[in-house]
């Protein structure tokens, strides 16, 4: 009877800690839709064509919208990108092709140490890169700040996509005469650029939300700024700037660049594991 | 001609020559870590050959009258990062063991998913909704039932919402796909026999859980628990919407406080002369060593065990 008892709380036990398991995967993606979920719902009522289209009006001024953050935060992360994206891909390819002995490892250990660098560290290295000599801010500085973070996302990402190209590929193409480096560029890379640009959109949307980096970089502009050498308003500056403001019409359009945000982040994030679960990465 | 021809012309082959440019880009990583160093150091030196190390211990941070220590912010950073391990943990492992033990196949994929795109989130999206959101329902539904308790240091003062609490709570729902998600896969790799001895021993599913699975994984959870923590440590813009940005130290969770990150986010752009922008760079150089050292840290561990290569594909 004792026996019995025992293994009745045993099994209670283990119940219990089972459904606390539960709940808190339960928790977790509760934690997601309450915080998505406010997010998009706060922001559908108040964006409209005229975030789009108009430039900030000041406060107390009603309308107005964002479009020089929108079109600034494209230029900002695009130049990053084309700088951050090759050089990634060259360093990936040497990596993964030909990196065997201590470079290799070196390399891969400090871009991994790289990774790990807070976004706001970033920004303060573009500061004195490129603030300082330029004397001002600049969308450039911001774009350094972004392709910094950049860097390691895509070397990590492109090399392991190049590990899933499978070795046979490489010996048919090496055993029909055709010279490893054409090799590399012909087969590895082309049959890995799926998965390339997939990785590529993974770290802009990354890259494409961070704020604490370009507040002392390129700054904030609530001009139409197309000059990489004058600060140039960004998106989530911009959020930022009027979240924290005093005033309710700002808030309003917080919310409204939020959606935009938040929409680009999800599109971009869900339709790159669609296509890297479609290719069969299991996670 | 056969590419042991174009080899023998010497160096200039396409061969070398492409192998030397991919090389010289992943030489320039080294040399992107080595600007990051310099530059921090660079530019903190003022503020060191001022202050020196009493930077670390110091309390006071004026612009004003241009005297500058670190300590308000590096408490609060720490603080709120642990804050948000203790929260984080439990649920974490809970996510862990929910999708390693416990969910049919076909609820693995969409579930890991949906958690991993809490990660996803920009950390300005969080401090959104903990400004507007989370600090509210703090202030009026959370803190003042805790208030009660005001004979603990914890509990002290007039609950605001925002504040440290805030700050750990929103600290730790971002650093729960990090943790759960490495723990999970370090899960997966517990070999299927040593659940099955366990059964076999007469014991319950939870205690094949807590006494196999859990063991077994024991230093791959303390990675990713120590990666969490380097994740949590350098957060800026959720941190600075809802920690109330007063350079003080106290143990309660209602009060106010900093962090680094959010210090340099705020005053940055605005310092006033050369001593203020180097003490915020040195400030910078400290939050950049603390989580180099934490990274390597957690990677370090994960080597350690990963040597039998039972780690395969965890994705550290």
């Amino acid at each position: 009877m004792g026996r019995d008892l025992r293994y009745m709380k045993r099994k209670a036990v283990g119940h219990f800690w089972l459904a606390f398991s539960v709940l808190s995967a339960l928790c977790a993606v509760g934690f997601l839709f309450w915080i998505l979920g406010y997010v998009l719902s706060k922001g559908v009522h108040a964006i409209n064509m005229d975030f789009f289209t108009k430039l900030p009006t000041p406060v107390g001024i009603p309308g107005g919208g964002m479009a020089n953050a929108v079109v600034g935060s494209i230029i900002v992360v695009g130049m990053a990108s084309l700088v951050s994206v090759p050089a990634g891909i060259a360093a990936a390819i040497y990596l993964s092709e030909y990196g065997r002995g201590m470079f290799a490892s070196f390399v891969r250990f400090v871009s991994d140490v790289l990774a790990g660098v807070p976004a706001i560290v970033a920004g303060i290295v573009a500061y004195a890169l490129v603030v300082v000599p330029l004397h001002g801010f600049s969308a450039i500085s911001g774009s350094v700040a972004l392709a910094l973070l950049m860097l390691p996302i895509i070397i990590r990402s492109a090399e392991e996509i190049f590990k899933t190209v499978p070795d046979s590929l490489r010996e048919a193409s090496l055993a029909l005469g055709v010279p490893r480096w054409v090799t590399v560029l012909r087969v590895v890379v082309k049959t890995a650029s799926g998965g390339l640009v997939t990785g590529v959109l993974l770290a802009i949307a990354r890259v494409g939300g961070e704020a604490a980096p370009l507040l002392f970089t390129s700054s904030s502009n609530v001009f139409w700024s197309f000059k990489p050498t004058q600060p140039m308003g960004t998106l989530p500056v911009q959020l930022f700037t009027y979240a924290i403001s005093p005033y309710e019409e700002w808030h309003e359009m917080a919310w409204a660049a939020a959606f935009v945000l938040v929409s680009m982040v999800l599109l971009l994030n869900i339709s790159a594991r669609l296509y890297l679960a479609r290719k069969g990465f299991k996670r | 001609m056969m590419p042991q021809d174009i080899k023998r012309k010497g160096r200039l082959d396409p061969e070398s020559v492409f192998k030397g440019i991919t090389a010289s880009f992943a030489a320039l990583v080294l040399l992107v870590a080595g600007g990051v160093v310099y530059e921090l150091i660079v530019f903190s030196l003022p503020a060191f050959k001022s202050f020196g190390l009493k930077f670390l211990v110091s309390k006071e941070w004026d612009p004003v009258q241009q005297l500058f220590g670190a300590l308000p912010f590096i408490w609060g950073t720490f603080y709120t990062s642990f804050i948000a391990l203790i929260l984080a943990l439990p649920i974490s492992l809970g996510i862990a063991v929910f999708l390693s033990e416990l969910a049919p196949p076909w609820l693995r994929t969409p579930v890991s998913f949906l958690i991993e795109l809490l990660a996803a989130i920009p950390s300005l999206i969080y401090g959104l909704w903990g400004l507007f959101v989370l600090a509210p329902v703090l202030q009026h539904y959370i803190e003042p039932p805790l208030s009660k308790f005001d004979f603990l240091p914890f509990f002290k003062g007039y609950p605001l919402g925002l504040g440290i609490m805030a700050a750990g709570i929103i600290l730790a729902i971002m650093i729960i796909p990090t943790i759960s998600s490495i723990s999970r896969d370090v899960m997966y790799t517990v070999p299927q026999a040593q659940r099955e001895g366990g059964l076999a021993l007469g014991m319950t599913r939870w205690e094949v859980v807590s006494r196999v699975v859990v063991p077994y994984s024991r230093s791959g959870i303390l990675g990713a628990v120590i990666l969490g923590l380097g994740r949590a440590l350098g957060e800026t813009m959720a941190v600075t919407m809802v920690i109330g940005n007063t350079p003080q130290m106290s143990l309660s969770l209602f009060q106010p406080g900093y962090t680094i990150a959010a210090a340099i986010a705020n005053e940055f752009a605005e310092a006033i002369g050369k001593l203020h922008i180097s003490a915020l760079v040195e400030l910078g150089l400290v939050l950049f060593v603390i989580s180099i050292v934490v990274n390597i840290a957690a990677k370090f561990l994960m080597w350690k065990i990963n040597r039998g290569g039972a780690l395969k594909g965890v994705g550290i």
